[in-house]
């Protein structure tokens, strides 16, 4: 089964399997993986689902939408060339596993 | 139940109610009604306003999540744009759809965006800071007026950048007004409606004009987005406008549902009190169980089931996000109960989706803020008089709550 890993600040991974189309901020929150906030319940307006994607997982996902674009910039910890909103991010079909990094703070 | 309705059953194969979600009874406490359409299904058809409803967690979310689909560009409230003519010149962001949505959302949205309203921060605590000192000095005061409207009025308003004369009479029947027509265009929208006639429309149109904002201000950021020709010019005062009439009187209400929140359940505050730490999570848990909004409509955008459900275009549904609030298949057997430690994010007191309010990070900013700094100082609420509701047709709060407080 496909799965989403999240790597804490601290680097203890968690894997949780899902579905294709499973959200990394969704996943996160139902599984209780600490460090992602997910303020606005995904509607891309809070910033506070950013995650950093494992290079091995940038081409497997689509990039950046301008909507997401923009809000990055409100990241509380760094934003980063591979920074993203776990909650725009979605498990495509046919990909084993994304890989992400949780930043130190959110808020 | 006629023999029209029974027909129409068969037809949209969703349990038939006569509810009426606008009474005056069922705002003073529309929970067991909620449980009630829930249990209904999860989709029921309002027959006295010919409009489906949904009042589950689930289904408002894939919904809302679906503006191709559910649109609103024929209008949030009952009456539908696309076939009656609206009351005012639609809001070119929330009833409208993509691409064009997106257009403004992008202006706006900056605006609002966490990394622009932080730098408001220092200035909305020292506001907060002040307004405590008063009303401890006090000790006992109206919440409504005293508190949950006196902040916004003076932080928001400021931060939009209008004048202050005229904000206490005027802005918050504008909003009443905008806010009562997310529903039907019922008596109460109309009375509305007359007195923001005689005064608060050509009041906020003044406003909202460039010469009379502050210079650094939303306001006058706007102005410049459509000198970068990012918006057209006379989009600039309409979403000043836009920012006024949606930015305040949900703010106050927020404000006031947390407060009766809290001197109805003084085991509540004493958690937040003893870790202020907590108030932003505390907030969230307010906006969940006694959710601000409660209540608007989507059209529907070519035949679709919900739930099994079919559907015609050009339908109206009503999603009751307050009572997606309290849904026990979203938040489990407890989610009846105010309780601040639970994790509340996901609730629908904003909406979700691309109409998501713009505004609710400032929104929780101010509402941190303000619970920060009374979770530091006071010990305790308590409930001097019965609240007096303030009746709208899609938001809810108080006109007035006497309380007296205890200094820590």
């Amino acid at each position: 089964m496909p799965k989403i890993t999240y790597v804490q600040p601290d680097g203890e991974r968690r894997s949780i399997p899902v579905d294709a189309g499973a959200t990394v901020m969704l996943t996160a929150v139902a599984n209780g993986v600490p460090g992602i906030v997910a303020e606005c319940g995904g509607a891309a307006m809070c910033a506070t689902c950013h995650v950093y994607l494992d290079e091995d997982s940038q081409e497997v996902v689509p990039p950046v939408s301008e909507v997401e674009n923009e809000m990055l910039e409100s990241a509380a910890s760094g934003r980063r060339n591979n920074s993203r909103l776990g909650c725009q991010i979605a498990m495509p079909p046919g990909v084993d596993e994304i890989v992400v990094h949780i930043p130190s703070h959110q808020v | 139940m006629s023999s029209a309705a029974q027909v129409r059953v068969r037809a949209v194969e969703a349990p038939v109610t006569d509810f009426d979600p606008y009474l005056d009874s069922v705002l003073d406490d529309p929970y067991p009604h909620y449980e009630k359409l829930r249990e209904l299904g999860p989709v029921f058809y309002l027959s006295r306003y010919q409009a489906f409803g949904l009042a589950r967690h689930a289904e408002i979310d894939a919904v809302l999540r679906d503006p191709a689909t559910f649109c609103s560009s024929a209008g949030v409230g009952l009456a539908n744009f696309h076939t009656e003519t609206p009351w005012r010149k639609p809001s070119i962001i929330l009833e409208v759809d993509p691409p064009m949505h997106g257009r403004t959302r992008k202006v706006v949205g900056g605006l609002l965006a966490p990394a622009s309203i932080n730098k408001l921060r220092p200035t909305f605590e020292r506001e907060a800071e002040r307004l405590v000192d008063r009303l401890l000095a006090r000790g006992s005061f109206d919440a409504v007026h005293d508190l949950c409207e006196a902040y916004p009025l003076k932080v928001f308003a400021d931060a939009v950048g209008i004048p202050a004369e005229g904000r206490d009479k005027y802005l918050l029947p504008y909003g009443d007004m905008v806010f009562n027509a997310f529903g039907p265009v019922n008596e109460r929208f109309q009375a509305c409606l007359a007195r923001a006639q005689a005064g608060a429309i050509d009041w906020i149109a003044e406003v909202c004009k460039r010469e009379n904002l502050t210079p650094d201000g939303f306001g006058a950021r706007l102005y410049q987005a459509a000198d970068e020709g990012l918006l057209a010019p006379e989009e600039a005062p309409m979403l000043v406008r836009t920012l006024l009439s949606a930015g305040l009187d949900t703010t106050v209400f927020t404000l006031c549902n947390a407060i009766v929140s809290f001197a109805r359940h003084p085991d509540q505050w004493a958690l937040v009190h003893a870790n202020p730490a907590m108030a932003r999570q505390a907030l969230e848990e307010v906006l969940r169980y006694e959710s601000t909004f409660h209540s608007f409509y989507r059209t529907t955008t070519r035949e679709v089931e919900v739930a099994g459900v079919p559907m015609r275009p050009e339908q109206k549904i009503c999603v009751f996000i307050g009572s997606a609030n309290r849904d026990p298949r979203r938040w489990g057997e407890t989610a009846g109960r105010f309780d601040v430690t639970r994790r509340a994010s996901g609730n629908m007191a904003f909406g979700t989706g691309i109409h998501g309010c713009a505004g609710q990070m400032i929104a929780r900013l101010e509402g941190e803020i303000v619970l920060t700094a009374l979770a530091r100082r006071v010990k305790s609420f308590r409930l001097e008089g019965r609240p007096v509701m303030h009746y709208n047709n899609s938001v809810r709060g108080y006109k007035s709550m006497p309380v007296s407080i205890t200094a820590a």
